[in-house]
């Protein structure tokens, strides 16, 4: 199995299926468990570290997961190929930049990874698109209990799981939705949804996790507390409250666009479609800037049956005239590929060796360009 | 206080710029702020949160020379002045060793919460498992009670009584 099997499509989570997909981009579960028979990875030693690795590896390829196994070894693996698997949220940024023996043990179809050695021995997550975190959690916890017949995790009666960080102490566990909220980008009400984020105990990040910027209006929203809270009252809380509030707010938000800034939104969506289909040159960042407001576009026709003169253009112009499937509109998913595999290490990748930024950006604008060209005829 | 931008909001953004050795205050409200480009951090990084508490932390033990501070853990050499370097412990034992000093940071990190509730491995002993069980159903009652939901709480009641006996 070659990182290249996958890397020239995107993964299932990523397919613009599941509850409230238009907003909800995905739903992550991750888990961090350590061994009891060893010390935590910043006293072990690199023979401590192989040790580690070998056992949990070993255990991790043989379960029976209803899908196909592989692993990368993350630590020889080409800088390349490990920024592949951050791009795909397959492995953390540290991980990828972490010292010693360390690996990913990934489901084919990427609803699976295990990372061992990142921070703690092993931290397994379950990934789905949409909302579906009750999906998740039963699926890790089956995961996690299928791992501790043939391990002892360290665990105290008091303090639950025990970790090399205290904050991931008791569950371990880290709930995180990606969300695409770019009307309250736009109508400037971000920052309250921060800091309600933030009375709440809760933390909003960007695309990639912690440290990162929010790029394409992407953000990630994920608990801190771990301890004195169960894992089933975690996730209750942002399937049957936090997550769909969020929602709501984004769509009172695209609801106010449109009655007050019709004008400012098609504006947008009008010279997103321009930019893209015109553009030589193009960066990773404003592609993701310029593809969230097409994506927005799309998602406040299929769900909300929006018309304005812009978003009929990603329509009108492609209706069915005779041949029904070879004038479709522009769908979700091309966007949505679009983010995916323009991102620097899978154009890299699926090109077959490394690229200039400036060559990088130029092969990024042909992918855009014939991509926008094909779905709409102009 | 009144924003001294548009004089009709409440000023809740309060802003101290120094130029030169120059003192200018500013009072302004949200929207004010927003329109003028002032954007409000309001994401602190876990590391920098995590860092800030490990440095305003101890300083009872500090003054009076705790035992921990100057122990190291026989299971792995690790001690507090390590930790407050890394943010990371070295080991599962460390929890034990230096369990009055971590258990201030740990309560600030999980909103006052001390006791694990949730998962227990399938191997834990019967006792541990029973022990688990009834912090979580104390923890039950006490929301049950703060919702004033009686009938659950009673219910909630006899199984601790239950499990206890």
């Amino acid at each position: 199995m070659k990182l290249t099997d996958i890397s020239g499509d995107i993964n299932e989570w990523f397919d613009g299926s599941g509850p409230l997909a238009d907003i909800v981009i995905s739903s992550r579960i991750r888990l961090a468990r350590n061994l009891a028979a060893y010390k935590f990875l910043n006293r072990c030693s690199v023979a401590e570290r192989a040790a580690i690795l070998k056992k949990l590896r070993d255990i991790l390829i043989s379960l029976d997961l209803g899908d196909e196994v592989f692993y990368v070894s993350v630590d020889k693996a080409p800088i390349l190929d490990r920024d592949f698997l951050v791009e795909r949220h397959l492995i953390s940024r540290n991980h990828a930049t972490g010292k010693g023996p360390r690996g990913v043990v990934i489901a084919r179809r990427e609803f699976f990874t295990a990372m061992i050695n990142e921070e703690d021995h092993l931290r397994i997550q379950v990934l789905k698109g949409g909302l579906r975190l009750s999906e998740c959690t039963e699926q890790i916890n089956h995961i996690d209990d299928m791992i501790e017949q043939k391990v002892d995790f360290a665990f105290s009666p008091r303090y639950g799981y025990l970790t090399a960080c205290p904050t991931n102490l008791g569950t371990g566990i880290r709930v995180s939705v990606m969300l695409h909220l770019p009307a309250l980008k736009m109508t400037g009400q971000i920052e309250k949804f921060f800091n309600a984020a933030r009375d709440m105990s809760l933390a909003v990040r960007g695309l990639f996790g912690e440290g990162t910027e929010a790029a394409g209006d992407f953000y990630q929203i994920s608990n801190q507390v771990t301890l004195g809270i169960s894992e089933r009252d975690v996730v209750s809380q942002f399937e049957n409250s936090i997550i769909p509030e969020i929602v709501e707010y984004e769509n009172a938000a695209r609801n106010q666009l449109l009655s007050k800034r019709a004008d400012v939104l098609d504006d947008k969506i009008a010279r997103a479609m321009a930019l893209l289909r015109n553009a030589h040159l193009i960066s990773s960042q404003e592609a993701l800037f310029l593809l969230s407001h097409l994506r927005l576009g799309i998602n406040m026709h299929k769900h909300m049956g929006i018309s304005t003169p812009a978003i009929d253009r990603l329509y009108t112009l492609s209706q069915p005239d005779g041949d029904a499937r070879k004038h479709r509109g522009l769908s979700i998913t091309t966007i949505n590929r679009l983010f995916m595999l323009t991102q620097p290490a899978h154009l890299q990748l699926n090109h077959g060796k490394p690229l200039s930024p400036t060559r990088r950006d130029a092969l990024r604008a042909k992918i855009i360009r014939s991509a926008l060209s094909k779905d709409i005829p102009s | 206080m009144q924003c001294q931008s548009c004089n009709k909001n409440e000023a809740t953004i309060h802003l101290t710029e120094i130029t030169d050795g120059v003192r200018t205050e500013l009072h302004i409200c949200e929207s004010c702020a927003h329109q003028q480009g002032i954007i409000v951090k309001s994401q602190i990084p876990l590391n920098e949160l995590l860092s800030n508490l490990l440095a305003a932390q101890p300083t009872e033990e500090e003054l009076f020379g705790s035992s921990e501070q100057k122990q190291s853990c026989p299971q792995c050499g690790f001690t507090l002045r390590r930790f407050r370097k890394v943010g990371l412990l070295g080991c599962p034992y460390d929890y034990e060793v230096f369990e009055k000093s971590l258990l201030p940071l740990i309560e600030k990190a999980h909103n006052g919460q001390t006791v694990h509730c949730g998962k227990v491995p399938s191997k834990a002993t019967v006792n541990t498992k029973k022990q688990i069980k009834l912090a979580t159903l104390r923890r039950q009652l006490q929301a049950a009670l703060r919702n004033e939901d009686y009938e659950r709480a009673a219910k909630l009641r006899d199984r601790i009584n239950q499990l206890e006996s």
